[in-house]
């Protein structure tokens, strides 16, 4: 398994909106990524019981300047995989090479240094901000915290940062609960915009939000992008805000990537049945198209991580297994150029609702 | 011929320390027997309170004012015993959050067998056999085996069925699901929308759906009522509320989510401003301040807009002339609206 690590070519930059062209080149470079989770039972004398794979095998790069979308539902390990990335979990195996250099067990005193370079921006704006301290020393943390001199000191600093995420730069003085939720997601992206990062990653960042206030955040996001040459990587469970928003997508499963490939192949033309089932399920807002359209239903809920099924992670909800899904995982493999799929029996149909009508 | 739910000039207020809050000001609809009524609306747009003010659920701290009738039952004004009674039995209610709405110290079969019996007065023999053809009904495998598991054994989806069985005990004649799939994985999500639409269909139940997501109200509800502020400010049926929306709020929801059946575009259009504070709701109409089309200071600031029909049983609450609505809409809405994958766009 583990095939196709590098992905060097330079299929359609369309869609790459041109600012990957300076520099190109790869930023971030995972390969064979484990994460695995004991589970103990025992006060004193701990025993291991079980082994929970949240993460388990993942081989994929990210673009300098490009949006890499991560899926899939919940349990799948996307999460466990930005908390890996951003070094704030250790891998239990694999690598990771951030800017040409491998930061995967590096200890956290060392790790601190290079999240000047790698950001991430969380899910629940609140939970994230402590609601003790002002908006200043929220988003001037990260000057102090890394030493950071600034020109006119650390409160311009800040407040340049305020009007730079469309918040007003004299709220300095407030407090979390002051603001929106949607305001309140502005003030952790300036937070890990404040040491002008090369890598944000960005956990459901916009879940929580409302939908109106939804699109603005995106937009933020995209225009803070261009302006200041980040690389995102983008995880999120709603597939159509991942398709806006990213050059790159990958699907995963249990722990495991199961197709990846341009944002365009995964939603036009979908290999692996669980990207289909995906797709299908998510409701469109017009009726018509909506209710006209061929939805697949997947039985049951996605398996226990403890004891996932052998073989391919997926057969147990898939309507084409057969009995080498059962007894033999099939690697992420290249079916088109760019486009990787681990599946025995990937579907070769156009994408359903973008069809026949 | 009247409806099994009528709910007329509904208002509920509560006070808190910062001031009132108008929570709902104003809402009137219907639902017949068979029909699903999908309420939209963001964070504070009253959505929620208006169910819990028709499950007679709202006591204490909150003024509830109008009327609501259930098969000629007037609520509003109704002993509390008799709404309790009628709760659970010819109402029901799914959440968003079935593990906080289940008790986690008693098994599943228990709280839906002491629903039943409460409401029915049948034996206990008779009501765990209900119980088993619910859950089994809801589709859980081998109910059997898991009607004395306890919540926490049951994953989101499994759990939201349960609700939904419970839901169901009684034969309600009206079932409120208040953001039954937020909390859910879109595959699952799709099963339980399948789910309630069958079982609606198999017992001819009326449902409310309360939801922020449009694309669900568009795969199952016959109409959408479109709440801001807690104000209704659109509805109509699904065809004039998707594709002949007359309000800039309603606008501003259809164009500012991404959508699979369009390209994507290179920026979104978001709605600008946040949400007003309830407390401290825009005079007149209140969606004013962030309204692209609006027309300063008169009236948009200074009179509330009548919630009037437009043509049939259409209603909105706007103060553009219907000339004005439809050539804005044709103008700018239509093209960033209309999905690429239908014919003639």
């Amino acid at each position: 398994m583990g095939s196709a690590t590098t992905n060097t070519t330079s299929s359609s930059t369309a869609d790459t909106t041109g600012d990957a062209a300076g520099t190109g080149g790869v930023l971030l470079e995972v390969t064979g990524l484990r994460k695995h989770f004991p589970i103990k039972r025992g006060i004193i004398f701990q025993k291991q019981v079980g082994l929970v794979k949240a993460v388990d095998g993942l081989n994929f790069t990210v673009r300098r300047g490009e949006t890499f979308g991560l899926v899939g539902e919940s349990g799948c390990g996307k999460s466990t995989t930005g908390r890996l990335l951003t070094r704030l979990l250790r891998p239990t195996d694999g690598q990771i090479v951030l800017n040409g250099q491998d930061i995967s067990y590096l200890p956290q005193r060392q790790v601190r240094p290079i999240r000047r370079d790698m950001q991430m921006i969380f899910q629940d704006p609140f939970s994230s901000l402590n609601p003790r301290h002002t908006v200043g020393s929220i988003v001037g943390a990260p000057f102090r915290l890394q030493r950071v001199e600034t020109e006119g000191g650390i409160k311009r600093a800040v407040q340049e940062l305020l009007e730079l995420v469309g918040l007003n730069p004299e709220h300095y003085n407030r407090y979390p609960h002051e603001f929106s939720g949607g305001q309140a997601q502005r003030i952790g992206i300036a937070r890990a915009l404040a040491l002008r990062p090369k890598l944000m990653v960005c956990d459901e960042p916009v879940s929580a939000l409302d939908v109106s206030i939804r699109a603005q955040i995106i937009n933020l996001l995209q225009d803070l992008q261009e302006e200041f040459d980040l690389t995102y990587v983008f995880i999120a469970h709603d597939l159509s805000v991942v398709r806006h928003i990213s050059d790159r997508v990958a699907v995963m499963y249990l722990g495991h990537i199961v197709e990846l490939g341009e944002a365009r192949q995964i939603y036009q033309h979908p290999l692996h049945p669980y990207t289909h089932a995906l797709l299908s399920a998510i409701p469109i807002s017009d009726p018509d198209v909506d209710q006209a359209r061929e939805r697949i239903l997947l039985t049951g809920d996605v398996p226990s991580p403890l004891n996932p099924p052998s073989g391919c992670p997926f057969r147990t909800r898939c309507w084409k297994a057969q009995d080498i899904c059962r007894t033999e995982r099939p690697p992420l493999a290249e079916k088109a150029t760019g486009h990787q799929v681990a599946c025995h029996f990937p579907e070769d149909r156009a994408l359903i609702p973008a069809s026949d009508r | 011929m009247t409806s099994l739910l009528e709910v007329e000039d509904l208002r509920v207020r509560f006070s808190t320390e910062d001031g009132v809050v108008r929570a709902v000001d104003g809402v009137s609809f219907e639902v017949d027997r068979g029909q699903t009524l999908g309420i939209v609306g963001e964070s504070g747009s009253g959505k929620s309170v208006t169910s819990l003010a028709i499950m007679g659920l709202l006591r204490g701290r909150f003024t509830v004012e109008g009327s609501v009738t259930l098969g000629g039952d007037e609520l509003v004004r109704a002993d509390p015993d008799f709404v309790r009674e009628l709760r659970g039995n010819r109402m029901a209610m799914i959440f968003q959050d079935p593990l906080s709405s289940l008790h986690p110290y008693y098994t599943v079969g228990n709280q839906i067998i002491e629903a039943y019996r409460l409401h029915t007065g049948a034996t206990k023999r008779v009501a765990r056999k209900r119980a088993v053809d619910l859950l089994g009904r809801v589709g859980i495998p081998q109910p059997e085996g898991r009607i004395d598991d306890y919540p926490h054994q049951f994953s989101g989806g499994m759990r939201q069925r349960v609700m939904i069985a419970m839901a169901l005990a009684c034969d309600p004649e009206l079932l409120i699901a208040d953001e039954p799939t937020t909390a859910l994985d879109v595959t699952v999500q799709a099963q339980i929308l399948n789910l309630i639409a069958d079982l609606q269909e198999e017992f001819g139940t009326a449902v409310i759906l309360i939801t922020h997501d449009l694309g669900v109200v568009a795969g199952v509800a016959d109409e959408a009522l479109v709440m801001y502020a807690g104000r209704p400010v659109e509805h109509g049926t699904l065809r004039q509320v998707f594709y002949e929306p007359r309000h800039p709020y309603t606008w501003g929801l259809l164009s500012s989510v991404t959508r699979l059946d369009r390209e994507p575009e290179h920026r979104l259009r978001p709605i600008s401003g946040n949400p007003p504070s309830l407390i401290d709701v825009p005079s007149g109409c209140p969606f004013h301040p962030r309204c692209p089309y609006r027309m300063l200071p008169e009236p948009c600031s200074t009179e509330v807009p009548e919630y009037a029909p437009v043509n049939g049983g259409h209603l909105v609450a706007c103060h553009l002339s219907e000339q004005e609505r439809t050539e804005t809409f044709a103008r700018d809405i239509l093209p960033r609206v209309q999905s690429s994958v239908r014919k003639g766009g």
